[in-house]
Formats: structure tokens, C-alpha cells, sequence
């Protein structure tokens, strides 16, 4: 069987590793690993982009998405570790669960 | 097995290996090295899929900045970006319930794609996804989008720099040592010590 010619084939490791990333975001509490999960399900959904672009040639838009999306993630990434990095100065832990002050 | 399905095979392999490893590592570092190999691994099914563009773009971006930066914070950190699994505490209900909710959802999602249809690629021409048509077409059509994009991370980088650099830490200390810090909002200059000097000086 060929495998990669199928549209099936590529949705469902974006499905596989979007899950993965999704359980990894709810069920660790370091919020460095929460971000790194974040970026899996970044990643795996312009997989789906991509592929579903092979499918539908005749417009890039696509491509377009996922070249949009690695640049906001680029962004995103450096204001998060900007963010974790005070986190880490104001309760010296990365554990999500500090994160309480608006709490009541 | 012709050299494309090598490639999707372990590509896919790879990429599933380096999620798990992302979401079980207990050094943050080696759940680095497990996003470096996601992404790499996604690179590759980029190539395959016709993408020699975002294929690059994959790995500068997310192999050369991201986990670059990731790995930066971590070694910041030091011995303290790693408490996560070492604590004691058990999963709450509240978040096994999630992690079930989204695994159930994930399956089911998997299995409503592996017992459907399949639909094939048509053949690509050799353009597709080159720098050429890719950059024609952000140039031609997404210009605005695009130069939009640049002023986000522009501004990103501005609000990075401003979030991280924080206070000096001889400012902190300062700050430390006045007595109740949910009421030096509602002080006037006065009370505070050394600012009526600093008010004279400044007039």
C-alpha cells in the first residue's frame, strides 16, 4: 500500500498528534511543557492545512494559512517565555498552579 | 514500498515519538528535544506532501527560533524549570476528566477518519509549493496580510523585551522593603520615604 498519497493517511497522524499535545496541555502543570504542547497542536494543524492544500492545488491558500500560523506561533512563543520567565522571577516556580492571584 | 512511503513512514514515526516524548518528559529539556523532533519529523511530511517552501520555513522557524528560545528559558531557569512531575501532587478529577474527555474525542476522531473513504492526491506539477509560487502568491494576493504579519512580531518582540526585562533588582528590593504593598497605591507621595526629596529635586 502506498502510503502518503491518501489525505486520510496525513489527517489522521494530525489528529494522533493533536491529541497527544491536547492531553499533554490539560494534564501536566509545568507551564513550559503546557507552551511545547501547545506547539504540537500548532503544528499538527498545519499538517492538516498543508495536506488538504495538496488536494486543492489550483490556490496556495493553504500554504498561505500555514506560513501565517508559523509566524504568529514564532510570536506567540516569545511573549509566552517572555511571560513564563516573570512568572518564574515573581513565584520561582513553573508550575501552573502558582498562577493564582486573581483568584476571589 | 517505493522511497514516498519510506519517507511518510518514518516521518510519521518520528513525529509520534517526539509528541510522546514532549508530553512525558519529566526533564523539560527532553521534552525540547521531543518538540525538535516533531517538527523535524513534520518537515519531512511537508516535503512529501509538496511543500518544499513551508518545509524550510518549518525547520528556520520552529528547529532554528523556537525550540532555540524553549531551550534558553529552560537553561534560565535552571534546576527550577523541571518541578512538574517531581511534586507530589496527583492529577485532579477535574483534569483527568479532561484528559479522558480528550482522548475518547481524539479516538473517535480516528476512527471516524481510518473507516472512512479515502481520497487520493492528483499528480502535482513541479511548481507547487516551490519559493516561486508560494512567494508569487503571498506577494500578489496576501501582501497586506502579509506586512501585517511583520508588524505582529515586531510588536511581539517589543512586548517580549518589555515583559521580560522587569525590574532591576535593586528597584525590587526597594520595593520589598515598604511595609504594606496593597496600600502604597492609595499613599500620596508624601508618605513614601525619600519621594518628597525626589519631588524637590525633580521641580
Amino acid at each position: 500500500m502506498e502510503l502518503g498519497l491518501v489525505i486520510e493517511h496525513y489527517v489522521l497522524l494530525a489528529t494522533a498528534i493533536f491529541t497527544i499535545g491536547a492531553i499533554g496541555f490539560l494534564m501536566r502543570r509545568n507551564v513550559l511543557v503546557q507552551l511545547m504542547s501547545i506547539e504540537l497542536m500548532l503544528n499538527s494543524v498545519n499538517l492538516t492545512l498543508v495536506a488538504f492544500n495538496r488536494r486543492h492545488m489550483a490556490e496556495m491558500n493553504g500554504q498561505m494559512f500555514a506560513f501565517f500560523i508559523i509566524a504568529v506561533a514564532a510570536a506567540e512563543v516569545a511573549v509566552g517565555l517572555a511571560i513564563v520567565l516573570q512568572f518564574y522571577r515573581l513565584r520561582s516556580s513553573v508550575l501552573s498552579d502558582e498562577a493564582s492571584s486573581l483568584r476571589h | 514500498m517505493t522511497p514516498g512511503s519510506v519517507l511518510f513512514a518514518v516521518c510519521a514515526a518520528i513525529c509520534l515519538a517526539g509528541a510522546l516524548l514532549v508530553v512525558t518528559a519529566k526533564n523539560p529539556i527532553r521534552g525540547a528535544m521531543g518538540l525538535l523532533t516533531t517538527i523535524v519529523g513534520i518537515a519531512g511530511l511537508f516535503l512529501r506532501l509538496n511543500a518544499q517552501f513551508l518545509a524550510a520555513m518549518q525547520i528556520l522557524v520552529y528547529a532554528g527560533a523556537v525550540v532555540i528560545l524553549f531551550v534558553f528559558v529552560i537553561m534560565l531557569l535552571g534546576p527550577g524549570a523541571g518541578t512538574d512531575v517531581a511534586s507530589p501532587q496527583r492529577p485532579r478529577f477535574s483534569q483527568m476528566v479532561a484528559g479522558a474527555v480528550v482522548t475518547v474525542l481524539g479516538g473517535l476522531g480516528l476512527g471516524l477518519i481510518y473507516y472512512g473513504d479515502e481520497h487520493p492526491f492528483a499528480l502535482a506539477p513541479a511548481s507547487h509549493g516551490s519559493v516561486a509560487a508560494v512567494g508569487g502568491r503571498i506577494f500578489n494576493q496576501g501582501l497586506v496580510p502579509f506586512e501585517l504579519a511583520t508588524a505582529l512580531l515586531l510588536v511581539a518582540v517589543v512586548g517580549a523585551i518589555a515583559v521580560a526585562r522587569g525590574t532591576p533588582s535593586g528597584q525590587r528590593a526597594k520595593a520589598k522593603k515598604q511595609e504594606n504593598p496593597t496600600l502604597r497605591m492609595f499613599a500620596g507621595p508624601v508618605n513614601r520615604p525619600g519621594a518628597a526629596g525626589a519631588a524637590r529635586e525633580n521641580t
